[in-house]
């Protein structure tokens, strides 16, 4: 009974039962069986000492660490990033003595431990006692003593930093070759100069590639500054040994240090996600969702059904 | 506007240009055809300096490009030199080659502000009129990634043009667009040569275009201009061997 004037025939909706998968049950029911049993092994075990943990989690000497331990992530993450920032326009540098220069720096950084370089740095006072400030082979205007100037704290943050700088060099130099030619060229054909072309299109694109193993870097970071606790900076680490070195109740203190690291790794995790989405902008025809969107996204197509 | 005497470029051993010699009036369109690898590419870039020369002569406007002649000694042009006469050549490329962190209206006024120094809001005012030019005024927001083939080159057309250059550069700008696409880019240079009076220097495959638009084609072959004359010169009594075996190639 076709007519010409009845309108199209929308078939059917599809309202198809399902696969039945059992194998998602039987791993979910697995998984939640098995972290039941880790969490009642470590909620009832006395030897953990909840109540210790919870007694030194927010203590003065542990919280002023913390602070210690994220002062000298944030300042060692910063002299890597401007060294290696430095280093990599240095080693894609048509000079040879330049480029030659950075590869010997990125050698000697990357080849030395990174706890051998700190202790290095703990006791720079044996090599150069007396440090001054002048011109290089000419006069000095001010001398002081390298114990006084070079504090643990300093010789921490001078390891840490100059070692990071060597990777992060690594890291900035893949960015700016993951970067087309094309876009250099069409920025110097409209006249932008070498440092226009570097800062204006080249980084900014460049930091789409940078962004992921740098935030991988301060992640890392984080944890590295314990290794200062070897020259006494009372870090995070060295805050909670100083405690049980003296109550020896060293594995709720232990832990006590393991979740700070745990939050602090968390909220860093976060803050790379969103600047991962900004210097994506332009990259994909749609920026990826935040978590929040993703969840609304979610629950919405539940129910709008 | 542009004049080239005996200009040779060599790629390590390659020699890609073996003399290229020729004129260019203000307001000409000139058309460069020929097989890939003859070295029309190579000669574009040249006269915005994006390669240097080996030997012979090449000026814009008067000026020797990316050199100053004083008595009979030739120095190199310093880089903030070299900049300022790229600045007054817009070039448009065969990939495009947007800013792809940026919008298309960003891409046009990044050099105006950046270069030119000129006031942000004027830039805009102008990046907004030569995308409505070119026939995007809706999608200035946009990034490249948004935008097909033919939007993307026409936003790079704009580009180059709000540094109101003397001399316009296009490097096969056609020959990565799909079909259906060639036409509105073409459509745009043509508009660009009849009611601009924009010299150009035009390296395609598109004979209609030549037809239409250009007051001269040039055929190149092994790094030397082999064949010169009007587009109907070219269609309808190539005088080369050579021309005749690549017009009936890509015709």
């Amino acid at each position: 009974m076709a007519s010409d004037t009845a309108e199209p025939v929308r078939p059917d909706e599809i309202k198809a039962i399902p696969v039945r998968r059992p194998g998602r049950w039987v791993a979910a029911a697995i998984i939640l069986y098995l972290s039941a049993a880790i969490v009642k092994s470590v909620a009832t075990n006395p030897r953990f000492q909840w109540g210790v943990i919870r007694h030194y989690f927010t203590s003065s000497r542990v919280l002023q660490g913390l602070i210690t331990t994220l002062e000298l992530t944030v300042l060692c993450m910063a002299i890597g990033i401007a060294i290696g920032i430095v280093l990599a326009v240095m080693r894609l540098s048509p000079n040879p003595l330049v480029s030659g220069a950075s590869w010997l720096y990125i050698w000697f950084f990357r080849g030395v431990p990174v706890l051998v370089q700190i202790l290095f740095w703990g006791f720079f006072a044996a090599l150069y006692p007396r440090l001054s400030l002048g011109i290089p082979l000419g006069p000095q205007f001010v001398h002081f003593s390298a114990n006084s100037a070079i504090t643990p704290f300093v010789a921490g943050m001078l390891a840490l930093g100059l070692n990071e700088g060597a990777y992060m060099a690594e890291i900035v130099r893949a960015g700016f070759i993951s970067v087309d030619e094309g876009q250099t060229e069409a920025a110097q054909s409209l006249g932008m100069t070498r440092l226009q072309t570097m800062r204006r299109i080249v980084l900014p694109q460049a930091m789409r590639v940078i962004v992921p193993p740098t935030g991988n870097e301060t992640i890392s970071m984080l944890k590295t500054t314990s290794l200062v606790s070897v020259i006494a900076v009372t870090d995070l680490l060295y805050s909670v040994e100083l405690i049980y070195a003296v109550n020896y109740r060293t594995i709720p203190l232990l832990i006590v240090a393991s979740i700070w690291y745990l939050i602090v790794t968390t909220v860093l995790s976060f803050g790379q996600y969103y600047l991962e989405r900004y210097f994506g902008r332009g990259a994909a025809r749609e920026l990826p969702p935040t978590p929040l969107q993703r969840l609304r996204r979610s629950l919405y197509f539940r129910h709008g059904y | 506007m542009v004049k080239a005497e005996g200009v040779h470029k060599s790629f390590g051993r390659l020699e890609v240009l073996k003399g290229v010699s020729l004129e260019v009036q203000p307001g000409e369109v000139v058309c460069m055809i020929g097989a890939s690898g003859s070295g029309k590419s190579t000669f574009l870039r040249c006269i915005n300096h994006l390669e240097r020369i080996d030997a012979g002569r090449l000026w814009v406007d008067g000026r020797l490009v990316g050199y100053r002649q004083s008595g009979d000694k030739i120095y190199e042009l310093r880089d903030a030199d070299v900049c300022r006469e790229r600045s007054q050549i817009g070039m448009v490329f065969q990939r495009f080659n947007l800013f792809g962190h940026m919008t298309a209206l960003e891409n046009v006024i990044e050099a105006p502000i950046r270069v030119r120094k000129i006031a942000k809001r004027d830039a805009v005012a102008q990046g907004r009129s030569l995308l409505q030019q070119v026939g995007l005024g809706d999608k200035i927001d946009n990034y490249p990634a948004q935008l097909s083939g033919g939007q993307q080159q026409r936003v790079a057309i704009a580009r180059a043009l709000a540094m109101k250059p003397k001399l316009m550069l296009f490097d096969e700008p056609t020959s990565a667009l799909d079909p259906e696409l060639v036409g509105e880019v073409l459509d745009v240079m043509k508009g660009l040569a009849h009611d601009f009076q924009t010299t150009m220097v035009v390296v395609t495959h598109e004979m209609g275009f030549a037809r239409e638009a250009a007051d001269r084609v040039l055929m190149m072959d092994d790094g030397q201009i082999i064949e010169e004359g009007t587009p109907e010169h070219f269609f309808t009594a190539p005088r080369e061997e050579r021309t005749r075996q690549f017009l009936s190639a890509i015709l």
